[in-house]
């Protein structure tokens, strides 16, 4: 898809559009041998995908274990190099910027992490780790100052000032994953990618975790990519949808649209797997059970990646890989049966 | 229908140089024959211990069942002998865990650890356990099934080790299967697979479920029965039609009100609980939910609320059960 139509897909939502991805391609290399390394395949984690994000706006980007999601936010972040594609921030492509140009833009690119264990340093205080990247990135060199910021950005994320003293092994799931949080918002940026946020928490605690990204992009005015497997959650804070599925996007729409009127089957599949937590509703609710398991990205189906679990494909969808369309104002899917 | 197992009064502790922790804390509940039990609780509130405490897999030390009884067909399973709970663990009571990835044995092959609960239990012949391993493995549908038993658990992915755990817990043709989070680790199309099957061998076989999970909605999906538990004791009980249209606890009610529900419009905001749970080796006086509670009063300081009948079968441990809304606006 081109460019031009990547930017289209950007409808609904007023304001100049912040995040662009185009054609975005991450393949990692398989290689055999220790000496002489000979390259067997690639492993097609990310395989063409696009989207653009408003200023102001969550884009929810949903899919199974493995089905590219993260790698997608790791390479906005320049985590991965890409193999292919462009990504656009704030209209400057990222793939070109080196050296300070990059750390500028860094400042305004930040990231949440799922595993509030292991994202932490266990060595650091919890202070320290807020402090960081403001150290890092020379904004607040006045160590009392950097304090004084802390501690607000603490109680900006419901934790009390004087936790700053903590390890981060003193402190709960769900305070880490604040201090995950409050890390992210110290450079001020101005669109988070939050991988996973909430999928390590207890469903108490989740729903605090919810609330307050919420409140903060009320608040700071941020743009999120969330990225999240759990498909009630998505639909609680994204005002866009992206389903993917075996490192392509299958489909593309408004959460309540995606929501109420899902197209492509397995975006159907998905919704349905999804247990409603009530009995009554769930003896009435109808269930579509994919068979059979994700194929692996490193020899991925011919045609439409779905074609192997879907219900209700033709024999083209072997051999021809299904065109991404508009089927109506903002909602596009990529499968020429619906 | 008969009872086909009773716990009564259970208590495992934990004794750390941070203290004892109160892991179960005097749980009661009971199976019936063919039916699917819900344990639900969020981590730490000691729903896993309680069901290693059935089959008296706590290691000892750290961990020490202190009370209760467990009754299986009239057998009092915490008074058998080292040889006889082993008679009933796999056989009579199977269990299938959580982690795929780390509970099946790495070095040994899929047929190996499918033949050897059942050449241990049952006599049989190796020749004859590879047969029923096949039609097991088969049962729990994976194909191409004379290739899978010579494979290694790194071979299969997380949904089929989670079937063949399963088919390992149905070859000695158990009454019980406890589940611990089945699904947990997998992903949402491959969890309905796994729950499905595992719903339907147990009609189809009359084995009795207790699921242990955190998921409200795995839970109103297949359970019969529920039990709620929260920091080591069963806080509500009750059917699963009873307790989601009916919920009598305060955290109950809190649980089903903190998710994101895809079957009703979407709300602006969530309404969690707040706070965190309580430290197991300093519980409170007193309701150990009383501090997140928006319904305390005075009495849940001093007193431990009892599990109470507020009708038929269903029970809640909360002074002010007779006054819960269901509904969140309803919140003083």
């Amino acid at each position: 898809m081109s460019v031009a139509a990547a930017s289209k897909l950007s409808n609904g939502f007023q304001g100049k559009t912040l995040v662009e991805v185009s054609g975005l391609k991450m393949y990692f290399p398989i290689s055999e041998g220790i000496l002489f390394q000979k390259r067997m395949g690639a492993v097609k984690a990310v395989d063409g995908v696009s989207f653009t994000i408003a200023k102001g706006e969550t884009l929810g980007l949903v899919g199974e274990s493995g089905c590219g999601k993260t790698t997608t936010g790791r390479c906005i972040l320049k985590l991965e190099k890409p193999s292919a594609g462009e990504i656009k921030f704030d209209g400057v492509d990222l793939l070109t910027l080196d050296g300070s140009e990059l750390r500028e833009m860094r400042r305004k690119i930040q990231v949440i992490f799922q595993d509030p264990y292991s994202s932490l340093n266990p060595r650091m205080k919890v202070g320290d780790i807020i402090g960081e990247p403001m150290y890092v990135h020379g904004i607040e060199g006045d160590p009392e100052k950097r304090r004084l910021r802390v501690r607000e950005l603490l109680t900006t994320c419901g934790l009390r000032p004087e936790m700053d003293d903590r390890y981060p092994h003193e402190m709960s799931g769900g305070q880490r994953q604040r201090v995950g949080i409050a890390r992210a918002l110290a450079l001020e940026p101005e669109f988070i990618i939050c991988d996973e946020p909430v999928s390590a928490l207890d469903v108490s605690i989740q729903a605090q975790v919810i609330n307050l990204l919420e409140d903060l992009r009320d608040k700071f005015d941020l743009t999120y990519l969330f990225i999240a497997h759990d498909l009630s959650v998505v639909r609680h804070l994204c005002h866009r949808v992206a389903v993917m599925y075996l490192g392509k996007i299958v489909e593309l729409a408004d959460c309540d649209e995606l929501y109420d009127n899902p197209m492509h089957p397995y975006t159907k599949a998905l919704l349905s797997a999804v247990p409603v937590p009530d009995p009554e509703v769930e003896e009435e609710r109808q269930r579509i059970i994919v068979s059979g398991e994700v194929p692996s990205p490193i020899n991925p189906p011919s045609g439409c990646v779905f074609h192997t679990r879907c219900s209700i494909a033709i024999d083209g969808c072997r051999k021809n890989i299904p065109e991404f369309r508009e089927l109506s104002p903002g909602h596009w899917v990529a499968c020429p049966e619906v | 229908m008969p009872k086909l197992l009773e716990i009564e009064g259970l208590k495992t502790q934990f004794f750390t140089s941070a203290g004892t922790v109160r892991a179960v804390d005097g749980i009661s509940y009971d199976v019936e024959e063919g039916e699917t039990v819900a344990i639900v609780g969020e981590s730490g509130c000691g729903k896993s211990v309680s069901a290693l405490s059935i089959l008296r897999l706590i290691s000892d030390p750290p961990g020490r069942i202190v009370d209760g009884s467990v009754c299986f067909m009239g057998q009092d399973l915490l008074a058998l002998s080292g040889e006889e709970i082993r008679q009933v663990r796999g056989r009579q009571i199977a269990m299938v865990f959580q982690e795929p990835m780390t509970s099946l044995n790495p070095v040994l092959t899929i047929g190996l650890q499918l033949t050897e609960t059942m050449e241990q239990h049952l006599g049989m012949e190796r020749e004859h356990a590879s047969r029923k391993a096949a039609m097991y493995l088969d049962m729990v549908g994976i194909s191409d099934t004379a290739r899978r038993l010579k494979q290694y658990p790194h071979h299969l992915s997380g949904g089929m080790r989670q079937r063949v755990m399963i088919a390992m817990a149905l070859c000695c043709e158990p009454r019980i299967i406890i589940a611990d989070e089945p699904t947990t680790a997998l992903d949402v199309t491959i969890q309905a697979q796994i729950l499905e099957l595992m719903k339907d061998l147990s009609k189809r076989l009359g084995v009795a479920l207790i699921i242990i999970t955190h998921n409200l909605g795995v839970v109103a999906r297949y359970a019969d029965r529920v039990n709620v538990m929260y920091a080591g004791k069963i806080i509500e009980h009750g059917s699963a039609r009873e307790i989601y249209k009916n919920p009598r606890h305060p955290y109950t009610l809190g649980l089903l009100n903190s998710v994101p529900r895809l079957d009703l419009p979407r709300r602006a905001r969530l309404d969690p609980i707040e706070g965190q749970p309580p430290d197991l080796t300093q519980l409170p006086e007193g309701c150990a939910f009383r501090v997140r509670c928006r319904y305390d009063v005075d009495r849940c300081a001093s007193e431990v609320p009892p599990l109470a009948t507020i009708q038929d079968s269903h029970q809640s441990a909360c002074w002010k059960k007779n006054e819960l809304q269901k509904s969140a606006e309803a919140v003083p």
